[in-house]
């Protein structure tokens, strides 16, 4: 039971020099693997390629042995840098949680999520504050695999901890394969069990 | 507080606007037919205390005659830039959605935008056999290009957002996405566009019907209003033109600020003033 | 010990609100600054560090004079001794006192990057750009290129170079690192250090702390729109014993390295700040007397801070 991405080549266009050659990467389920590599390499389309946010020239993703499905929820879930893109600026911040498909209260409980912030629209939270609910998202959608990239780059750092203390515990619990694309070294080591660089 | 805030602007404003028009619609509805009766014996009066704008050749009133006209052209109005608004938000998110219909829809928006209005809807309400539907017809087939320009550019940049493809990996549907993401956004565009349309499409109902392609001459319209008055201006009747031409300006003027105080609203810069 | 510098910068008792619409036609203001403290000395780097929404980028807005029109300031932004007024501000910034913006949007679409680097001097200082861009690692012919050709990490190069350009007394780089690799980071804040050290006074503004805690001179720590300590560097190099105020040694023990401990609550909002101290909801410290009234700015140990405790 694993991510895997075998052999994946991509580009955006024809004339366009390649972003990722060949690259390939396994993550077992329960496991947690950290990317590190410095900007400009590809990490980040490599983890929207693992979500199935873009699809690889060539190459193939599988989820637990099966490519991933063109509709209904998909097992990997990815958390951006961006929180507040990552949300529609005209919902309340109840209609992001409830878009997972779940609406209990443990998991934004743990996040330390304030009841009182589900009836605020993005605009006038922090972005600390909204991460946590696009982490909650992801986590209450039932994936199986997590891909965070940067999700606690623009974050102060206490924000961070909460954050990573949170989806840690969760991914244990629930066996779940998590990747961790950071460029800061001390995150990678106090979070990852294995680190590769790309 | 003094001054008033903007939302308290537009609010004011938006009273002040949909109780002149229903008004007008009321009173143009109202007002019995005998008000505007010719009249020989009060032929071509200037203003007066039992008429405000004076009479017509005919003798008729020509403040009664100008209340049922706006009346008629308010119900254009608002009917012609609806069915345009329409028109363009169906257009712009379908051509939006594929690229097929993109290319068919920016092909008609451009013809239509390459002719002049006044032209087309000429053609359009000639065709149609002229009347009140002609008329309706010709204006809301040509006013919707560039709102649908607008709104598929709307369409196409939401559809880039990052929280639309989540949307679409927690495994929502298109047509959930579309009801829950798109189409709340496309709202304010919808009714702003809609406020900046009347004036044209009421302006449109005017010119054409003072060129005698738009409504019946019996029809108590703004435009045949003025075109009628071209005949005793050279009399000196100057307020068979002025007044009701000056009535229709207010009327225009009105929805046209409401129109940019909206836009303003919805603009995040000036958002808060 | 080293002689404390002249201030070039000095604010005391900022305050910033913001006119907002609370609910309909009801508009209320909010204050996103209260009681702030902050002074810049020439030759020096200091770093604001804080978590978002700590009013960290307003401050530098309140010091160009470039906030919206629903903000209204009050009390006093000293610059050079002089108060700095509306007139003052619209004459020295982009000459005495120069931003690094936060957005990479700040640059403009239509002028190629080289143009826009040398600004409006004369001669233009070509031969300085060419060497400011090869240090930050831009490409030969970057200068030649449009905005919407670089990627985040060379726009916001761009935009420190600029800065840097100014003979300014006065930098203001609001988060000038994120998008660069490391070692571009570091060149950037090398020449930071290069120009405090040829006597501007810099002001770094980032929620990376681990970078602040590196480069900079003095330190000052913003929560909900306050500071709540200002220390040397070297005190948060040393660790949580050196700090004097709780929050800055949650910051401390929060670090990935240094333990990776969260804090329960989060930082209040404007328009529903606590009564008296801004911290005491979380503080593990907090006594009555700090649910009542605002702690006053205190002088502890060669730093400020705001807590009735630090010692």
């Amino acid at each position: 039971m694993a991510l895997k991405a075998e052999n994946i080549w991509f580009r955006y266009n024809r004339r366009d020099p390649w972003i990722l050659e060949n690259q390939s990467i396994t993550v077992e389920k329960g496991e947690r693997l950290a990317l590190i590599a410095p900007s400009g390499r590809g990490k980040s389309t490599l983890a929207m390629i693992l979500a199935g946010y873009l699809k690889p020239s060539s190459g193939q993703v599988l989820a637990d042995g099966r490519p991933l499905p063109a509709k209904g929820v998909c097992p990997v879930q990815m958390i951006f840098q961006h929180p507040e893109k990552a949300v529609n600026p005209r919902w309340r911040l109840r209609r992001v949680l409830e878009e997972s498909g779940r609406a209990d209260r443990i998991i934004p409980d743990l996040l330390g999520i304030e009841p009182a912030w589900a009836d605020r629209f993005p605009g006038e939270l922090s972005g600390g504050e909204l991460q946590r609910f696009c982490v909650a998202r992801a986590l209450m959608s039932g994936a199986d695999y997590l891909i965070c990239d940067e999700i606690s780059t623009m974050l102060d750092v206490i924000t961070q901890a909460r954050i990573w203390e949170v989806v840690l515990k969760e991914a244990d619990r629930r066996n779940m394969g998590v990747i961790i694309i950071t460029h800061n070294r001390h995150l990678a080591l106090k979070t990852a069990d294995r680190i590769t660089e790309l | 507080m003094n001054r008033l805030n903007r939302r308290g602007r537009t609010l004011l404003l938006l009273s002040a606007a949909a109780l002149t028009f229903a008004g007008i619609y009321a009173l143009g509805l109202l007002l019995p037919e005998e008000a505007a009766a010719a009249s020989y014996l009060d032929a071509g009066l200037p203003p007066s205390f039992s008429h405000p704008f004076g009479t017509d050749t005919l003798g008729r009133d020509l403040l009664a005659r100008t209340i049922k006209g706006l009346s008629v052209s308010i119900t254009v109005g608002i009917f012609a830039s609806l069915i345009s608004a329409v028109i363009a938000v169906l257009a712009g998110a379908a051509a939006a959605g594929s690229k097929t219909a993109d290319a068919c829809i920016s092909w008609l928006t451009d013809l239509v935008m390459s002719v002049p209005h006044t032209i087309l809807v000429i053609l359009i309400s000639f065709a149609l056999g002229r009347g009140m539907t002609g008329l309706l017809a010709g204006i809301a087939a040509t006013h919707w290009c560039s709102l649908a320009r607008l709104i598929r550019a709307e369409v196409l940049q939401l559809r880039a957002q990052q929280y639309i493809s989540i949307s679409r990996k927690l495994g929502k549907t298109g047509g959930w996405i579309l009801i829950h993401h798109l189409l709340p956004h496309l709202a304010p565009q919808f009714f702003t566009g809609l406020l900046l349309l009347f004036p044209h499409a009421v302006l449109h109902e005017a010119s054409v019907s003072f060129l005698g392609f738009g409504l019946p001459p019996e029809q108590p319209a703004i435009g045949i209003i003025l075109s009628e008055s071209m005949r005793s201006l050279s009399a000196g009747m100057w307020w068979s033109a002025v007044l009701p031409g000056l009535t229709l300006v207010l009327v225009i003027l009105l929805t046209d600020k409401l129109g940019e105080q909206a836009r303003m609203l919805l603009d995040p810069f000036h958002a808060q003033e | 010990m080293e002689q404390k510098k002249e201030p070039l910068l000095e604010i005391r008792d900022l305050s910033v609100s913001f006119r907002m619409y609370s609910r309909g036609l009801k508009q209320t203001d909010l204050r996103v600054i209260s009681d702030l403290d902050f002074t810049a000395r020439s030759g020096e780097i200091t770093a604001i560090a804080g978590a978002s929404g700590s009013g960290k980028s307003l401050l530098s807005s309140a010091v160009l004079g470039i906030l919206p029109d629903n903000a209204s300031v009050c009390g006093r932004i000293y610059y050079k001794g002089r108060e700095l007024t509306p007139d003052l501000q619209k004459k020295l910034r982009g000459t005495e006192i120069a931003l690094v913006p936060q957005s990479v949007a700040y640059l403009d679409p239509l002028m190629k990057t080289g143009e826009q680097a040398d600004g409006h001097r004369k001669p233009r200082p070509t031969e300085k750009r060419e060497k400011l861009f090869r240090r930050l690692g831009l490409p030969e012919q970057t200068e030649y290129l449009y905005p919407f050709q670089l990627s985040g990490g060379m726009a916001r190069r761009i935009l420190v170079s600029s800065a840097l350009l100014t003979d300014a007394q006065l930098i203001i780089a609001d988060e000038p690192t994120p998008g660069m690799s490391l070692e571009q980071a570091l060149e950037a804040l090398k020449l930071f250090r290069e120009m405090a050290d040829s006597g501007s006074a810099v002001v770094l503004i980032t929620h990376d702390i681990d970078l602040a805690f590196e480069f900079a001179d003095r330190i000052s720590v913003f929560y909900a729109g306050t500071t709540v300590e200002t220390a040397p560097a070297s005190d948060f190099r040393k660790g949580p014993d050196a700090l004097r105020h709780p929050y800055s040694r949650a910051l401390w023990r929060a670090l990935p390295q240094n333990g990776f401990q969260p804090l329960d609550g989060f930082q209040p909002y404007a328009g529903a700040l606590p009564e008296g101290c801004l911290f005491a909801p979380r503080c593990p410290h907090r006594t009555e007397k700090c649910t009542v009234q605002v702690p006053p700015s205190r002088e502890v140990r060669g730093g400020e801070v705001r807590c009735y405790y630090g010692a």
